[in-house]
């Protein structure tokens, strides 16, 4: 009599796996660089190539970095809040313009706004390889040791700031 | 107006359902015909609304009105019309709206086709079915409309995923929805046999013929999306055991495993319970598919928006529907047990070897698409299961099930005579140990015991299968010839045979190398030369590309030319590749462009993949075995035992 309850048993257990499974975000990766020296680079920036920015602009302060490129549809989607964070002085955010083209990034800062202190020139986005970018647009957080403290995939907004960003940069300054 | 109009159309849609669902069983209850009656009606005016929503939605594609949300996301000016109308199943809303069309044209199909079936029974199923509609027209209405207007409305829209333009992707879904959907009608009968009582072999009998349509359509769709993958994703596989794909074929093996026990129940009367139990399962998978899919549980290459609410309301569905199913089954299977027995020698212990072989691959490759969440959920750990693994295990229950086909289909009921087995197939088998032997010696040159077994068992199932057809058309003049059913089965197996040849050929030979170059280079792969002659700019409606014209020689003698293309898409910026195939019918030469190196150098892989259209032969000729059997004279008839 008891024998066929085990069809109803083995689906309610497989009912909690995929209850449990709903609670994780899939988007999730972890990145093997948090708690780690962020990747050493030196890129031409984008607005003169004659400069350059590295791996030391950005030391002894909390900076953000930034990827981005003009055919990414959620860095346009970020691109205003990114210029209201910068505006509020409260981090200074460096990008990294990955495989995209120099003149149409130029036409993008000029007529969007540049919210960046400088970014960087990556056409052949071979530091985003090193910096593990999966697409555009990611945002590092770097404390002032150039430690990576987190990472966020996708569009960057005031309430991911606030829930994500904020507290690490309050926590590590009490420290 | 089009898209508020079909928003109205689907909320009808949706009272229709209800009543579908639920009048029916009051009907039944209280005996009253016209109640059981009006069930049927409600599935005719269901299928006209859903109908409806669905041409409005299309409207929309068609006018490019980006006030609507979903089109805006899926659709552009410059895409061509064709695709206009297959981006409305090209994401997560509209792919749920033709689900529910074609659940909506099943329960009109089983509406119309079963005059002959008690209208009680029918009564059930058609409740069944309502219900279902109601499910996925809730889930639609309260999470995923695909007529949510945006405001304001964009200039133009995001473009569908260049990946989805191509024929092969427009007409894929669709079959495999009306494959997965199909099912639904096999679980419907199940419920309907276990709530009204009718547990004899009636029911199976009834059953079968759509069960085995669905499968057709399930097995159409899925080869078509194999061969999608083949030639569009650019890397010249043909299967990669991604979650999405083993949503799809789970339900195929199930459902493969019922329709042969099925045969069992309504031959013989044995299986009852364990044939309910399938019936359950396979759509049961189903139903896990679409979760799989729409939920994101998974991270596959299919990957579409996810979204955690949409994700619980599944979840539920699932929940209430299977679990619903599960405790009726619980209740009733006791009562089945079977009267009659059967000897060891016999088409019954086949067909039970058959299940147990088949069933056995369906939890495999359901562990291996499960496993990575249940690891997570137990220690955290994130793990991923690779095709290596799923290919071992999925060969362990797949070999001995080649080989006992062959000889399972030429068995009797009851009972086999001694002798008359080995008689019978001593022919085929010797015919499969010396061709199986030979062919991978003689055209490739090369032995081993995987591809020795593959080739022994491929042709073992070919030349037993045709054992019978050729038998009949020897016959002498006037002799009653095949039943249609006999033709259908030796054809699907034939099928089998044709597919694991292929299988076996094209991993055991398949050459493969990714070389650098440029106009003017050539690259020499299983003896053929591929001379690429220039490298030019092309324009699509959509895209811009680069296209190589590759001239391809076999000792010096010219045999063809291809052009592998590298798209990039304006509106959404990716790279698509579209290889270049030159296809005969023991070979595929594959040419696809990797990177560009700089200095007009590209990146070239070149394959040679020999027998691979076998793969989707197999499948095709699988299908039309099918579609004999489904249309064999018996289901044709009205009632008679």
């Amino acid at each position: 009599m008891a024998r066929h309850w085990w069809t109803v048993i083995g689906f309610v257990v497989l009912l909690g796996f995929l209850a449990f499974g709903l609670t994780r975000d899939p988007n999730i990766l972890p990145s093997p660089f948090i708690g780690k020296p962020a990747p050493e680079f030196s890129l031409p920036t984008v607005l003169d190539p004659e400069k350059t920015i590295g791996t030391d602009v950005y030391r002894n302060q909390y900076a953000l970095i930034n990827v981005w490129a003009t055919w990414c549809v959620g860095c346009r989607q970020e691109h205003a809040f990114l210029l209201r964070l910068a505006e509020s002085g409260a981090i200074p955010i460096y990008g990294i313009n990955w495989r995209d083209n120099r003149a149409e990034a130029m036409d993008w800062l000029q007529q969007l706004g540049n919210p960046y202190v400088a970014s960087g020139y990556d056409a052949d986005g071979r530091v985003g390889i090193n910096w593990g970018v999966y697409g555009a647009p990611e945002t590092f957080l770097l404390d002032p040791d150039g430690i990576v403290l987190y990472k966020h995939l996708g569009p960057l907004n005031r309430a991911a700031w606030e829930q994500d960003f904020v507290p690490l940069i309050n926590g590590g300054a009490k420290k | 107006m089009i898209p508020e109009l079909g928003h109205f159309a689907l909320i009808l849609a949706l009272s229709m359902a209800l009543c579908q669902g639920i009048l029916p069983f009051v009907g039944v209850h209280k005996n009253n015909a016209s109640f059981m009656a009006v069930g049927n009606w409600a599935a005719v005016g269901q299928f006209v609304f859903v109908a409806i929503a669905f041409v409005c939605l299309t409207t929309s594609f068609l006018q490019s009105d980006f006030s609507v949300a979903y089109v805006a996301n899926h659709s552009q000016l410059d895409l061509p019309d064709i695709y206009k109308v297959s981006a409305v199943w090209g994401a997560h809303e509209g792919s749920l709206l033709l689900w529910v069309l074609i659940l909506s044209s099943w329960t009109l199909a089983v509406v119309r086709f079963s005059k002959h079936v008690p209208t009680e029974f029918t009564a059930y199923v058609v409740a069944v079915l309502g219900l279902l509609s109601v499910g996925f027209l809730l889930f639609m209405l309260l999470t995923s409309n695909p007529f949510d207007r945006l405001f304001p409305a964009p200039p133009d829209g995001a473009d569908l995923n260049p990946l989805l333009q191509d024929p092969g992707l427009a007409i894929h879904p669709p079959m495999l929805y009306v494959g997965y959907v199909g099912f639904s009608v096999a679980f419907a009968f199940a419920i309907a046999a276990m709530l009204s009582g009718n547990l004899d072999r009636r029911w199976a009998k009834w059953t079968r013929p759509w069960t085995t349509t669905a499968w057709i359509f399930l097995t159409i769709g899925i080869a078509l999306g194999s061969w999608w993958a083949y030639y569009e994703l650019g890397w010249g596989g043909w299967w990669f055991w991604d979650p999405v794909e083993n949503a799809s074929f789970m339900p195929w093996l199930a459902g493969t495993a019922l329709i042969h026990s099925l045969a069992v129940t309504e031959k013989r009367g044995l299986f009852k319970s364990w044939t309910l139990l399938l019936a359950i399962s396979t759509f049961s998978l189903s139903l896990l598919g679409t979760f799989l899919v729409r939920s994101g549980i998974l991270v596959s290459v299919h990957a579409f928006a996810t979204d955690p609410t949409r994700g619980y309301f599944i979840l539920a569905f699932l929940a209430i529907v299977i679990l619903g199913a599960l405790i009726l089954f619980s209740i009733r299977a006791p009562d089945l047990d079977s009267e009659a027995g059967f000897k060891l020698v016999s088409r019954e212990t086949f067909l039970l070897l058959n299940n147990v072989l088949l069933v056995i691959a369906t939890v495999l490759v359901f562990l291996g698409t499960l496993a990575p969440l249940v690891a997570e959920a137990i220690d955290g750990s994130k793990i991923s299961i690779g095709p290596p693994w799923f290919e071992i295990a999925f060969a362990i229950p797949m070999l001995p099930l080649v080989f006992l086909l062959g000889v399972g289909m030429h068995t009797v009921w009851r009972q086999q005579p001694q002798g008359s087995l080995a008689a019978k197939l001593r022919i085929p088998a010797i015919i499969a140990l010396l061709l199986g032997v030979i062919i991978p010696g003689l055209f490739y040159g090369r032995f081993g015991l995987l591809v020795i077994i593959g080739s022994v068992g491929g042709v073992w199932l070919i030349a037993s299968s045709l054992l019978e057809p050729l038998r009949s058309l020897r016959r002498e003049k006037g002799t009653a010839g095949l039943p249609r059913a006999v033709w259908g089965m030796s054809i699907a197996h034939l099928g089998v045979g044709v597919f694991t040849l292929g299988v076996t050929m094209v991993s055991a030979f398949n050459v493969e190398t990714d070389q650098a170059l440029s106009p003017g280079g050539t690259i020499e792969v299983a003896g053929f030369e591929f001379e690429m002659r220039e490298l030019r700019n092309v324009n699509g409606p959509n895209y811009s590309a680069i296209e190589a014209s590759i001239d391809i020689r076999k000792d010096g003698e010219f045999i063809g030319n291809l052009h592998p293309q590298k798209r990039q898409y304006l509106v959404q910026q990716n790279w698509m590749t579209e290889a270049g195939i030159f296809a005969t019918w023991n070979k595929d030469l594959f040419v696809a462009l990797g990177d560009e190196l700089g200095n007009n150098t590209w990146s070239v892989r070149v394959q040679y993949k020999p027998l691979i259209r076998w793969i989707w032969l197999g499948a095709l000729i699988m299908a039309l075995g099918g579609l004999l059997a489904a249309t064999d004279r018996r289901y044709r008839t009205r009632e008679t035992s």
